[in-house]
């Protein structure tokens, strides 16, 4: 175990708590950056892919996993990204100057929205969230002027700092770029007081109320926030697809985000990473599981749901700190080996009370 | 002078009148206590000072200021801070977290300045840290910074948020039953604290007490309520030799 | 006259959505929580009665009734075995736990009946009857009717039968029922029960109308704005929520000239997120409650 000496309230404040902290995610970020020279172009496109959904669960997490607002229909900010920034670069406007429009439009839509929907408690509010869900992907239908309907809307690829997306060793470094920006941008929100208030909220909104945070101001902001990464999320997804159609956008891709901050770890910014890495990797998983399967089990289009079903009831109920919940349980046991007590992390459940009048 | 002033408070729940027509005043400087058996109406008395509770009738004043139409979220910026009957902590943050939230009506950096953490948002971090560990000296709490809620015992919690209340720096603290639940050592120095709190910090205090001899022995005034009415106020040797409020308790 | 048509045929499927929106109702006021797999049992249900009448040949009411039985017990024992492990958790886990199983029942049913669309044989299929010009089939009248008379024996079950008055004390104050002796784990799971019975009336009745595959259960999503609308906490509110759905469904449907382009498919959910922001109480709530402290 290690005992870190705090000698400056600085450390506190500082992301990297101490400098074995800052050599492995140092290490990390080399590694991810000598990726291309190891890995072949359909791995990267998967890893891209990856941290594409890392940066959409950043947005996620902050609201459901740090607020504690439940989003049933986040896939419509991807949306929102993606369509914004398909028809900005289809209009000419170039690359550089589209992603920060998109992160704006996507934060004024999730206030926009936000403000309303937010004074809903609970599960009001994962219903309201999932009736949305489902008019924002009519809206992607129905608006053709802007999303091209259902024939699609073919996203342009264009040069960026000389290079072409459809290089993928290219495409692979920029969303690289995005993901470690995001994930820099999430954690100083977190560090800061607006990310405190959030985690008030998500406790305890009496007493977050009583030491003077505005419920439904801090509640937008961070619907607007999550809105906003899942925006930019969408405007790289855009490119990886490379072809828009309005039915991505629909529940199930709403859905597997909420998926990917559980099985990642509720409340943890490392969660959405593994998360992230869970889910892009599922299909292969479950190709896997039809290979093992009796063949007459292993061919039903059933299975996907089915599984689908299972890992998150089974998160649900043994695991619900997810992956990265268990990591650091793992991670404990080596440290404190022989001395771990499964004890450790028993929750004391002597104080709970209930949310009844 | 009265710091603080209650008029003609009533609160109605259905049928139930959980306050009726109640008015008192606390002093700069006071320790000020209510007292009454459960269910007299004491904590609805502090919701409705939160603003949690809305009343039916009658007007609150905080130096002299009417705050019946306040918002809620900003009465801490008043100057009046409190702690809650069945503690209502931020459960999964550390110790660390919680303070710093009593310094949140001070903020001044916008989500901008935190996105890029800029200088000003450090430095606002660095004086926020500072006064919570003001606060962590007073209340010895050094032990338990970056331990989360979820992990304390029950009188380092109330403790904990005893300390939140105290960093957003008030002028009155409004404290619901702070000795419940304590054992006789933590009880003793909740009484020296609550004194400290009066003398070094100058902070006007109301609590909410039943236990008698804590209440005599750190108690200015005290306030006696029964089913939402007042039955008597004065000195704590008054209200001993009560005729009312010894049958209200007897009665019970 | 045509307006009347569409109301009747709004009643007829609002009644369906009311049915659901009742088994919402009934467990969040027990628990607090809401089963977001309604729907699917809903499918479940239907399917099981493919099984027993398209399948095995089972008299229409025989099957009818066992598959009422063999879903409400299967809703007892999903909240005895699962759902019950994490009461007490925030809001938030229910709502995955029974997202997950919902898609765990679709992928069960697609996987074991198979992703064709099915149909059965009801006494009521392809009959209809006129009257004054109006035409009014026969399983648009069953609905209606089994509907009223489900709602009446759910009514008499809650205000006379003991075990009804102790399933509505334990949902008003569960500590003061558990007091009480009422055994209120048990009693939860006799309520998931009667949800799940509920559904699986709602299913059958509809299958002639829809046939039978995985995708009726996208009916417990609209059903989620009969119950909002209804109040989220009244069984009356739930059915009549159900209604106004089910007619403004139609309406939207013929006068989607005057409106805009698909309003039908998405009506309930505007229904939804209007009530949500205008009056979130809906009609028949109860009286506000001021959260205690
Ligand atoms: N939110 C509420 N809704 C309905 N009734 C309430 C609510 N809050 C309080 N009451 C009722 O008002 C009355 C006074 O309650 P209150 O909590 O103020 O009592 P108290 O004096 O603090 O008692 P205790 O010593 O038990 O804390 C009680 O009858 C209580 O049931
Ligand atoms: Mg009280």
């Amino acid at each position: 175990m290690r005992f870190i000496f705090k000698t400056k309230y600085s450390q506190d404040i500082n992301i990297a708590k101490h400098n074995g902290d800052r050599f492995w995610y140092s290490l990390l970020i080399l590694i991810m950056a000598a990726l291309p020279l190891v890995l072949d172009d359909f791995y990267l496109g998967e890893i891209s892919y990856i941290c594409i959904l890392s940066i959409a669960g950043i947005g996620l997490m902050i609201l459901s996993g740090y607020t504690g607002l439940a989003s049933l229909g986040h896939a419509a900010f991807l949306g929102v990204g993606a369509y914004t920034h398909a028809f900005l670069l289809t209009n000419g406007v170039p690359f550089y100057a589209s992603i920060p429009i998109v992160i704006v439009v996507s934060f004024l839509v999730g206030a926009v929205i936000g403000i309303p929907i937010l004074r809903l408690t609970g599960m009001y509010l994962a219903i309201a969230t999932l009736a949305l869900g489902f008019i924002a992907e009519h809206v992607f239908i129905k608006w053709e002027h802007f999303t091209g309907g259902n024939r699609g809307l073919p996203v342009p690829q264009p040069e960026f700092l000389g290079m072409s997306f459809y290089d993928s060793v290219f495409f692979y470094y920029v969303c690289l770029v995005f993901l470690i920006a995001a994930m820099f941008a999430a954690i100083n929100i977190l560090r800061s007081p607006t990310g405190r208030a959030f985690v008030a909220i998500r406790d305890s909104e009496i007493a977050a109320q009583s030491l003077g945070v505005n419920l439904g101001l801090y509640k937008a902001l961070s619907f607007a926030i999550s809105g906003a990464f899942t925006g930019l999320a969408g405007a790289l997804l855009a490119h990886y697809i490379g072809y828009l159609a309005p039915d991505i956008f629909n529940i199930f891709l709403s859905l597997t985000l909420l998926l990917l901050i559980v099985v990642g770890g509720m409340g943890s910014l490392h969660g959405t990473v593994f998360g992230a890495i869970f889910v892009g990797f599922l299909p292969q998983l479950i190709a896997i599981c039809r290979d093992y399967l009796p063949s007459s089990i292993g061919s039903q289009p059933g299975l996907e749901p089915m599984l689908f079903g299972l890992i998150l009831v089974f998160f649900i109920l043994y695991e619900p700190l997810g992956i990265y919940g268990r990591w650091i349980k793992i991670k404990l046991f080596f440290e404190l080996f022989p001395t771990y007590k499964r004890q450790t992390f028993k929750k004391q459940k002597v104080f709970t009370k209930s949310d009844r009048v | 002078m009265s710091l603080f002033e209650v008029k003609n408070i009533t609160v109605a729940f259905g049928g139930v009148k959980a306050l009726n027509d109640v008015s008192f005043d606390v002093d700069k400087g006071e320790i000020f206590t209510i007292i009454g058996p459960n269910g007299a109406g004491k904590s609805t008395l502090f919701n409705v000072i939160s603003r949690i509770y809305e009343p039916s009738k009658g007007e609150i004043y905080f130096e002299n200021k009417n705050i019946s139409k306040t918002k809620p979220h900003n009465i801490s910026k008043l100057g009046i801070a409190r702690t809650f009957q069945n503690l209502e902590l931020f459960e999964n943050a550390t110790v660390l977290q919680n303070l710093l939230l009593g310094r949140h009506i001070y903020k001044k950096t916008n989500i901008l300045s935190e996105v890029f953490f800029t200088p000003s948002a450090r430095k606002q971090e660095h004086e926020y840290r500072l006064k919570v560990e003001e606060v962590i000296d007073f209340l010895d709490l050094q032990h338990y910074r970056d331990t989360l809620i979820n992990g304390l015992p029950y009188g380092v919690r109330k403790n904990v948020e005893l300390a939140r209340a105290l960093c957003t720096d008030p002028k009155l603290l409004l404290l619901d039953e702070p000795s419940s639940g304590l054992t006789n050592e933590e009880t003793i120095d909740l009484g020296f604290w609550i004194k400290d709190i009066q003398s070094l910090l100058g902070i006007t205090i109301i609590m909410i007490e039943h236990d008698m001899s804590f209440v005599n022995k750190v108690s200015d005034r005290i306030l006696a309520l029964n089913y939402g009415k007042i039955l008597a106020s004065g000195l704590p040797e008054e209200i001993k030799n009560n005729v009312d409020v010894k049958q209200a308790y007897m009665g019970e | 006259m045509q307006l009347i048509q569409l109301i009747i045929d709004g009643v007829a499927s609002g009644c369906i959505y009311g049915l659901v929106a009742l088994g919402f109702v009934l467990i969040y006021k027990a628990t607090e929580t809401i089963n977001f797999a309604q729907g699917d049992i809903l499918m479940l249900g239907a399917f099981v009665a493919y099984s027993l009448i398209g399948l095995m040949g089972m008299d229409y009411l025989t099957g009818f009734a066992l598959t009422v039985l063999i879903i409400a017990v299967f809703g007892f024992f999903l909240d005895a075995v699962v759902v019950r492990q994490i009461i007490g958790q925030p809001a938030f886990a229910t709502v995955m736990l029974t997202i997950g199983l919902g898609f765990i029942f679709r992928g069960f049913a697609s996987i074991y009946w198979g992703t064709d669309i099915f149909s059965f044989s009801t006494p009521f299929s392809g009959k209809i009857t006129e009257f004054n010009g109006l035409i009014i089939s026969y399983v648009n009248l069953s609905i209606i009717a089994g509907t009223a008379i489900l709602m009446s024996a759910l009514y008499f079950f809650f205000t006379f039968s003991k075990i009804g008055v102790a399933m509505r004390a334990s949902s008003e104050n569960q500590l003061a029922a558990y007091y009480m002796g009422i055994p209120v784990k048990f009693i939860f799971s006799l309520i998931w029960s009667i949800s799940a019975g509920v559904a699986a009336v709602a299913g059958v009745l509809l299958a002639p109308i829809t046939l039978v595959d995985t995708s009726i259960s996208l009916i417990g999503l609209k059903a989620f704005a009969a119950a909002v609308l209804g109040g989220f906490g009244s069984i009356p509110g739930a059915i009549v929520g159900g209604i106004i759905i089910g007619i403004v469904e139609q309406l939207c449907g013929t006068y989607e000239n005057y409106l805009f382009e698909g309003v039908r498919e998405i009506s309930a959910y505007l229904v939804l997120i209007l009530t949500l922001i205008i009056y979130p109480r809906g009609l028949f709530s109860d009286k506000a409650e001021v959260k205690k402290v």
